[in-house]
Order: C-alpha cells, then sequence, then structure tokens
C-alpha cells in the first residue's frame, strides 16, 4: 500500500467535510475491501477516513420500515431478530456472504460500495476501462467466466458481487446518505449504474458522499422471501449466480412478487419481464419456465460464462419451487 | 523481543524510513508494554489532524504497548513485525485464508483487512494469550488430541476461529461447524480433524 494519511471521523459531517475536501480522499469502514484494493494497486488513497467508530450502527424499527445504520456489520444484522423473522432474504444473503471474520468486520454501507472482483480490475497492467477509463476491457476477449450475461456493455462486464444488495433491490430498500451538500435519500434502483460507456461510475454517491443507513420496509404478513446462491464451492465464495424472490401467494396464484438476480450483471439485476410473467399467474412448471425466458431473453453470453444463462434460469425455477412449497 | 525489527512493517520504500525518522521514532521504541496506569495516553480523538503515521496504543492479550506506525501498517503486521507476536500468520493478506484471524473485542477478524491505527484501544487477543498460563484452551488441547493439523500453519488462525466459533455457539452439528469454520482455510486438508477438534471443545466447555 502507498502511503496515506488517516483521520478518524467524530461525527459524520466532519468525516464528509474531511473526504470531500481531497480528490482522492476515501472512508474506510471495516477495512475488508478497501484494504484490498489499496494492496492491489486497484485504488491508491492519499486520505483514508475511518467512519467505523461513528454512531451508525442501530438497526430500528419504526412505521413498518427497518432503519440500518450503515455502520452496522453484516454479522449483527444477519443475527438481528427482526431481520431473521421478516426479511429472511436479507439474512440468508448475509449469512452466506464471505466468511464469519469478515461479516464480523465489515459494514452494510461497505458492502453496497465494494468493488467488483474482476481479475483484470484489480491487477494494474490489464487493460481495465473501471481502473482506468478508456484503457480498454481484457475481460471481452478474456477470461470471463464470471463475468455478466445481462446488462454489461462493450466497455465493461464485470459483476458486482454484493449478495446483499441483491436482496436489498429485491426488497426495494431506500439508501440514505450524508454529502457535501447535506442528506438525501436514494432509492436502492438508482444507487448502481449500469456501466454504459462509463464503467468508472458505479454509483449514484458523489465525491465525500457518506451513506448513513439503509432502510427497508417490512413486508405485510404473508410474504414470503427466499435467497438462493450458487458457488464454485459450498462455502466462503461469491456467486455465479444468486437469486433473491419476494412473493405473496394465495394459494397457488402469485398476487405479489420481486425478483433479483446476483451474479449475472454489472448491478443487482430485477428482472420485470420475469416477475410480470408470474404476477397473478398460478406457480407452475410452465409459469416458472416462461418466467426464466423472459429473465434471460436479453441475455449476451461472452464465451466462458454462457452457462450462466441456463444456471440463473434453474436458480429462479429452485428458489420459487422451494417457497411455492414452504408454509 | 526489544531488538530493532530486520523486516520493514510493509514494503519498505523511501516513504516510509523518512515518515518513520520525520518522526524521530526508531524500531526498537516498539514493544514498550506500559504499566496499566502509563496508558492513559491520548487516543487520536475525534477531530485528529489526518497523518501518515501515529503513535498508538494497542491492547493485546492484556497488555498496552506503545508503537509507532504508519497509517498504511496492518493489524497483521504491527502484530507480527513490530510485536513480534509471529503466533498469528500471514497467508493470502487479501481475506481469503483465515491464518491472521485475531479476537478484537471477542470477535474474530481477519488481521490483514485492518490497519492497526482503526484498532487502537481494542482488546485484541492473539493465539499467544488463549491459554491461562500452563493450560491450554479447551480449542487447543482438542486440537492436539484430535491431531488437527499437519504443517500447523493454519493452526493458529483455525484455533482463534474455533475459539469465537466455540463461544458463538455455532457447533450445533458437523455441518454447522463447517459452515461457521469456513473462513478458515487449510492447505494440508485436515478439515475432518478439525471439525472433531471443534465439537470435542464444544462440549469441553459447555461442560
Ligand atoms: C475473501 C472475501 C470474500 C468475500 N465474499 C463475499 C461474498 O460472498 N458476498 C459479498 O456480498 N461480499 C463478499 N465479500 C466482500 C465484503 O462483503 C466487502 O468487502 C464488505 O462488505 C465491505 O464492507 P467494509 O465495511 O469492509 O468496506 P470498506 O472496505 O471499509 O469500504 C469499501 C468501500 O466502500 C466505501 N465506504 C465504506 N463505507 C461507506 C459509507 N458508509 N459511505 C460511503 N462509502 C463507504 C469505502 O470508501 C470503500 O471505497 C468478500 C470479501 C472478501 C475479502
Ligand atoms: S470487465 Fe470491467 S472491470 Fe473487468 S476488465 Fe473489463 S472494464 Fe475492467
Ligand atoms: S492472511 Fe489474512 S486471511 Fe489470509
Ligand atoms: S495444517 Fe497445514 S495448512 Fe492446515
Amino acid at each position: 500500500m502507498k502511503l496515506f494519511d488517516y483521520a478518524r471521523a467524530g461525527r459524520p459531517e466532519e468525516a464528509v467535510r474531511m473526504v470531500a475536501a481531497r480528490t482522492t480522499g476515501t472512508f474506510v469502514a471495516g477495512g475488508t475491501d478497501l484494504l484490498n484494493l489499496m494492496k492491489d494497486g486497484a485504488q491508491t488513497h492519499d486520505l483514508v477516513v475511518d467512519v467505523s467508530r461513528l454512531p451508525l450502527t442501530g438497526i430500528e424499527e419504526s412505521g413498518g420500515r427497518l432503519r440500518i445504520g450503515a455502520m452496522a456489520t453484516m454479522a449483527d444484522v444477519a443475527l438481528h431478530p427482526v431481520v431473521r423473522r421478516r426479511l429472511p432474504v436479507m439474512s440468508q444473503a448475509l449469512l452466506q456472504s464471505a466468511s464469519p471474520q469478515i461479516r464480523n468486520m465489515a459494514s452494510i454501507g461497505g458492502n453496497l460500495l465494494q468493488r467488483t472482483r474482476c481479475g483484470y480490475f484489480r491487477s494494474p497492467g490489464f487493460a481495465c476501462n473501471k481502473r482506468e477509463p478508456g484503457s480498454g476491457c481484457a475481460a471481452l476477449e478474456g477470461r470471463n467466466r464470471g463475468h455478466a450475461v445481462l446488462g454489461g456493455s462493450d466497455h465493461c462486464i464485470a459483476v458486482h458481487p454484493s449478495d446483499l444488495a441483491v436482496a436489498l433491490r429485491a426488497l426495494d430498500a431506500t439508501v440514505h446518505t450524508l454529502g457535501p451538500d447535506g442528506p438525501r435519500s436514494i432509492g436502492i434502483a438508482g444507487f448502481h449504474r449500469a456501466p454504459g460507456t462509463t464503467p468508472h461510475r458505479e454509483n449514484a454517491l458523489r465525491h465525500g458522499e457518506l451513506v448513513t443507513a439503509v432502510e427497508v420496509p417490512l413486508p405485510a404478513p404473508g410474504v414470503r422471501s427466499r435467497y438462493l446462491k450458487v458457488r464454485d464451492r459450498a462455502s466462503f465464495e461469491f456467486a455465479l449466480v444468486s437469486a433473491a424472490a419476494v412473493v405473496r401467494m394465495d394459494g397457488r396464484t402469485v398476487r405479489e412478487v420481486a425478483l433479483a438476480f446476483g451474479g449475472v450483471a454489472p448491478l443487482p439485476w430485477r428482472s420485470a419481464e420475469a416477475e410480470a410473467a408470474l404476477r397473478g399467474r398460478a406457480l407452475t412448471d410452465t409459469t416458472i419456465g416462461e418466467a426464466g425466458e423472459a429473465l434471460v431473453g436479453r441475455a449476451r453470453p461472452r464465451g466462458e460464462n454462457a452457462f450462466k444463462v441456463e444456471l440463473v434460469r434453474r436458480a429462479l425455477r429452485d428458489v420459487l419451487d422451494r417457497l411455492g412449497r414452504q408454509r | 523481543m526489544s531488538e530493532p525489527s530486520q523486516h520493514a512493517a510493509e514494503d519498505s520504500g523511501p516513504g516510509r524510513r523518512s515518515v518513520l525518522k520525520a518522526g524521530g521514532v526508531s524500531a526498537a521504541a516498539v514493544m514498550m508494554p506500559l504499566a496499566p496506569g502509563g496508558a492513559a495516553h491520548a487516543a487520536p480523538g475525534p477531530s485528529a489532524a489526518p497523518r501518515a503515521a501515529a503513535d498508538i496504543a494497542l491492547r493485546v492479550n492484556g497488555e498496552t504497548h506503545r508503537v509507532a506506525v504508519e497509517a498504511r501498517v496492518t493489524l497483521l503486521d504491527a502484530l507480527r513485525e513490530r510485536l513480534r507476536l509471529t503466533g498469528t500468520k500471514k497467508g493470502c493478506d487479501r481475506g481469503e485464508c483465515g491464518a491472521c484471524t485475531v479476537l478484537v473485542d471477542g470477535r474474530r477478524v481477519k488481521s490483514c483487512l485492518t490497519l492497526a491505527v482503526m484498532q487502537e484501544d481494542r482488546e485484541i487477543t492473539t493465539v499467544e494469550g488463549v491459554a491461562r498460563g500452563e493450560r491450554l484452551h479447551p480449542v487447543q488441547e482438542a486440537f492436539v488430541a484430535r491431531d488437527a493439523f499437519q504443517c500447523g500453519f493454519c493452526t493458529p488462525g483455525q484455533i482463534m476461529s474455533a475459539v469465537a466459533c466455540v463461544e458463538e455457539g455455532h457447533t450445533g452439528s458437523r455441518d454447522e461447524i463447517r459452515e461457521w469454520m469456513s473462513g478458515n482455510l487449510c492447505r494440508c486438508g485436515c478439515y475432518p480433524n478439525i471439525v472433531d477438534a471443534v465439537r470435542d471443545a464444544a462440549r469441553e466447555v459447555r461442560r
């Protein structure tokens, strides 16, 4: 790691002011991604502002919503009684993320802002538009088994690695921030960005803007949710594909449904097409198959990752089968 | 133990050396256990000005150490290279293997993924700190009894993770132990014996 200045912020406003004042300043919360990025030379910063001790760790329920402080750890959120009971998809996504040690360190805010595991991005020397805009994308014709089949562009096909973000996308969460211009709220749908021609712009945050909380609407009684993650080994591995499903059934009929997918796109991928194929219809082999078709209709495999097209359909089938059978 | 370190705690570029020199701190000044009363040294308060190196208090295994570190020094490197607590191992330095696992305020973490300056005034426990005098911790006993290692490189991390795993109560079944020990890899493939050891230790601790 290159030398950098370090400061510990006592108040959110102070953290924002310090980072905003330096072009290459950044926040550190758990450090579990930032340190790797700096060690690998994928990112350099001349100022690192420690926000881990900010009093933003609370998890509070009010008015049918759960507000989770950005500094709450993945472990604390995953095991919180309200999250376990009311938001199983979120608890499961977190418990299937990383390892117990990392979940003890990593924050909810940092989790949403972790960067892609694309090996070219993390190895300076390779062409990568995300790390060095305009340098090209080594993954397009290179090793791209882990890369996106949906939502990518000819500039970048890296996937967003967060499991939590996929669950939050299905749950329609809101991200609260504090920026140099004050606080604001960003719907999760607008938080992460598709790469287009600017893959280095990954989210809606401005320089120096701090995530302060994530707010999740608590599903009405009768809503079921589940997270399914498919990976190369049974545990402690990023998703090849994952599926988050939130449904309300009326007998065999799907009344409400939200479906989001991980491992397949540069951002947590919500599929309105797949949802439309199921809403108001019975959950059967046929309708689930149609939802899968709709999901991958615009898929664009890039060589090594073609298997994901079929795998994500199967993940959808599996998660819906399990939810449909669940009492 | 107070010998000057031969190893830089980080890639020893000229930058590092000059900063430490500028600060007037030599490596020999490291590892000065303070009397408990002497620990009342000012932590960089909230509004401390940003800086590239700091003189911090690290509380490790019940002792407070004053140590001058650059901000970029990981907790792992500070423990190993500065405090000479080499029980904690560096495998991948990327959070992937678990060899560097220590407890911070009782919770298991990967010391390669956090900065020493971030852990100031936290209670850090390393593998050197789990035995009670000559009496091994039940997890250590179980690892010996079950032959839960071959080369031993991953073992300190496995033991620290297992101490926490037992404490957390994630030991209900072999599958549960495997899942909750999955952050610790073993190149020698001692997993079955490690699971046995964690089970035994959990029973012993619950008795
Ligand atoms: C070996 C390994 C395996 C992993 N496996 C998984 C996995 O299976 N699934 C998964 O989802 N994740 C996985 N992760 C990623 C892990 O979950 C993230 O590294 C972690 O959540 C990041 O949180 P942090 O608090 O440590 O962030 P940091 O590393 O502290 O910060 C990450 C980034 O976010 C910024 N940031 C942090 N907090 C804020 C804030 N409040 N406001 C604005 N910016 C902020 C920082 O400036 C930095 O750019 C894995 C990581 C490792 C090392
Ligand atoms: S896929 Fe994106 S992150 Fe990976 S090399 Fe291409 S531009 Fe870089
Ligand atoms: S050295 Fe820290 S996890 Fe491998
Ligand atoms: S005993 Fe050799 S790596 Fe585990």
